[in-house]
């Protein structure tokens, strides 16, 4: 497209045409309307001048007679630029006056009349427009007075002259001034349409220029912004998530292969081959299930589950995971407690119930007491799953009293993969913290490490509450915490 | 028991095909929606496993169509989505079951058998009995042999499901979505605990166990050992 025919298909540039046709509409009916009136206005004062005269007149032919009235139209009609007169016996033969020829008729009648004349001492053949009046006269005599329309034509076409004059300049000025309007618009669009194509080839770090004025386009660009920088978060979400399955899957899956491998090298008996098949499925199910965690932490972090939410008590998520979870936690030597309050959220309660799930499995796994802290401390070997109300939120809380995370380990400790140091020995993919976390920021809340007291981690999935009941149902219930177990 | 697998990856196809007729079953094969369903509609089968995303109909629209003629034989849907959403939708449609691949043989197994008998099996008993282990779902009443047997009501519903299941594997998978209505997987043995407290009170002191381990797969109650 050629850069006019982009100009002129600029929705500024049409508005401008818009606009244009309107103005000039306006300016024509000004015009008109001031055209008219100044008409009018010739035409009055052409009627009161001639009335005058024309009682003037008759009041002469009324005091002095036919030779009175000859005499003064004789004396009136020689003066310069005068107004025409005629008086004409009752057989229609002109008696004086100036007027040489005039449209057939016109002393027939009495009263107003426009008509075509010749003056007496003119050459040419042009007719002129006068605007006349006839009177009556005693005897039969009739008195025509009038006046040339020539002012008024020329009046008329002074105003015909100042509305091409002034329509050509609103044309010029607003076409002008529509191209400017649009090409200004059109540089910031084509700016826009730049950067987008440069980010649609792959640079998302693009971003569109902001105006300082604060006007629709700029608007739009930092909405578009706003989009940008999410699009890009979830991009380099995306990058860091197959990266980390390209080195933390691969090891597995390397692993697997080996021993599929060895199995099939050594020629061994069929107990080992079993063994060895055995041992590859464990692997294999391992893996499918970082897939799964995977899966499920992109999901939570795109936004998808949003779908499937409604209104629950995390209390009973609390009591539920509790009740699973209880008799694998004292298998290991902790003693699993819950209490809980009403706390109503609004979520999707399978993944809030996983995120639980993951915690309490951190804690069983991670969360046994130190050697070295003996007997004399009585929190022990507990682990405390809460379902509490704080404010606005609600706090889904499990605390163990364990080694616990250095404080400066926390954040690293919610990445994908990540495994501290203490937790290497252990079964794990590396996933439950950074699920709790995705499932905490899908609700619009967040997942908080924190120290426990004497010793140990809290880990708290912080929710907003529902909002019907947000207000009231806490101070109800809040001083009684309900202890189950 | 004669199963229908409509799946258009001829390899896994094919290989479930073999596994079930290893085990004594008859298992047909459609490759795509469109034969599935003509093959659905002619033959008598007991259970039809249905993959989600299929060539010329996808999954979903054969099990709707079956279900709007009438047709109730149970489907279990077979997807690679595997998300929460997608088993309630695959649910909705009428599946009656949901396993999401990659897939176990055992865990596939166990479902289409417990499905089977689901469909065919006898209506909801109120005592069921196993040996001379017996469960009154009414009462609440566990005895085994003259003694009364406490358990707690988790453990109740738990025992409840294997002996309704009797005779069956079913897999830990199963156990926790059914007993406990939880559909992710744990990374912990925390199933086996479970069963291990049930064990030790509904075997423990006496000369038959009842429940029993089945290798790679799960759990299964009857009298007697296989």
């Amino acid at each position: 497209m050629t850069a006019f025919g982009k100009l002129i298909r600029t929705t500024a540039f049409r508005l401008t045409l818009v606009y244009l046709f309107l103005f000039a509409l306006f300016a024509a009916s000004l015009l008109g309307y001031f055209a008219w009136n100044t008409r009018r206005l010739i035409t009055e004062q052409i009627t009161a001048n001639v009335n005058a005269e024309s009682d003037e007149i008759s009041d002469v032919f009324s005091r002095r007679g036919l030779r009175g009235i000859v005499f003064t139209i004789e004396n009136r009609a020689l003066r310069p630029g005068a107004n025409l007169y005629l008086v004409t016996a009752p057989n229609g033969q002109a008696l004086a006056g100036n007027v040489g020829s005039l449209a057939p008729g016109v002393m027939a009648s009495t009263g107003w009349v426009e008509t075509a004349y010749r003056r007496l001492d003119e050459q040419d053949s042009a007719n002129h427009l006068a605007l006349v009046r006839v009177t009556e006269l005693s005897g039969g005599f009739r008195l025509l007075i009038g006046r040339d329309l020539d002012e008024r034509k020329r009046l008329f076409g002074i105003v015909a002259k100042a509305a091409q004059w002034s329509l050509l300049v609103v044309v010029v000025l607003g076409l002008g001034g529509g191209v400017f309007v649009a090409r200004r618009v059109l540089r910031r669009i084509d700016a826009m349409t730049g950067t987008t194509q440069r980010i649609m080839a792959g640079d998302l770090s693009g971003r569109l220029p902001v105006g300082r004025s604060g006007d629709e386009l700029d608007r739009l660009a930092e909405n578009l912004n706003a989009m940008l920088e999410r699009i890009e978060a979830l991009m380099t979400g995306l990058k860091e998530v197959s990266d980390n399955i390209a080195h933390d899957l691969k090891t597995p899956l390397t692993r697997l292969r080996n021993r599929a491998e060895e199995a099939l090298a050594l020629s061994g008996n069929e107990a080992e081959y079993r063994n060895a098949l055995e041992r590859t499925i464990e692997e294999s199910d391992a893996l499918i299930s970082t897939f799964n965690a995977l899966l499920m932490i992109a999901r939570a972090e795109s936004g998808q589950a949003r779908g499937d939410m409604d209104e629950f008590d995390a209390a009973d998520v609390a009591r539920g995971i509790h009740e699973l979870y209880e008799p694998l936690a004292e298998d290991n030597g902790l003693n699993l407690q819950v209490s809980t309050e009403p706390t109503p959220i609004r979520g999707n309660r399978e993944l809030i119930s996983q995120a639980l799930a993951n915690l309490v499995e951190n804690a069983i796994k991670y969360g046994k007491p130190l050697p070295s802290q003996g007997a004399e401390v009585p929190l022990n070997g507990e682990i405390r799953i809460e379902a509490r109300r704080e404010g606005g939120l609600v706090h889904l809380q499990v605390t163990d009293h364990g080694p616990g995370i250095p404080a400066t380990d926390r954040k690293h400790a919610m990445e994908r993969f990540v495994r501290l140091d203490a937790s290497r020995t252990q079964p794990g993919s590396g996933l439950g913290l950074s699920l709790a976390a995705a499932v905490a920021t899908l609700h619009g809340g967040e997942l908080r490490l924190g120290d426990a007291a004497p010793n140990g981690l809290t880990a708290t999935l912080a929710f907003p509450a529902s909002a019907g009941h947000r207000d009231g149902v806490a101070s109800q219930t809040s001083n009684v915490p309900q202890k189950v177990a | 028991m004669r199963i229908l697998i409509i799946e258009d990856d001829r390899e896994s196809a094919d290989y479930l095909v073999k596994a079930f007729r290893e085990v004594g079953y008859v298992a047909d094969l459609a490759g795509d929606g469109e034969e599935g369903l003509a093959l659905a509609e002619s033959g008598d089968y007991d259970v039809l496993v249905v993959d989600r995303m299929l060539p010329k109909r996808d999954g979903l629209s054969v099990i709707g169509a079956l279900r709007e003629k009438g047709n109730r034989t149970p489907v279990l849907i077979l997807s690679a989505l595997g998300q929460v959403d997608d088993r309630i939708k695959g649910l909705r449609a009428g599946g009656d079951d949901y396993l999401p691949k990659p897939y176990s043989f055992a865990e596939l197994l166990a479902r289409v058998e417990v499905l089977s008998r689901r469909h065919g099996g006898p209506a909801e008993e109120t005592v069921y009995r196993v040996g001379d282990l017996e469960l009154d779902r009414l009462s609440h009443r566990v005895t085994r042999g003259k003694d009364e047997l406490t358990l707690q009501p988790r453990e109740f519903r738990l025992l409840e499901y294997l002996m309704k299941h009797s005779g069956q594997v079913v897999t830990r998978t199963m156990l926790l979505e059914n007993v406990w209505d939880y559909h992710f997987d744990p990374q912990t043995n925390v199933i086996d605990v479970h069963i291990s407290r049930l064990r030790s009170k509904i075997d423990k002191g006496f000369d038959r166990p009842l429940l029993h381990t089945i290798r790679g797969a799960g759990y299964m109650i009857r009298d007697g050992l296989r």
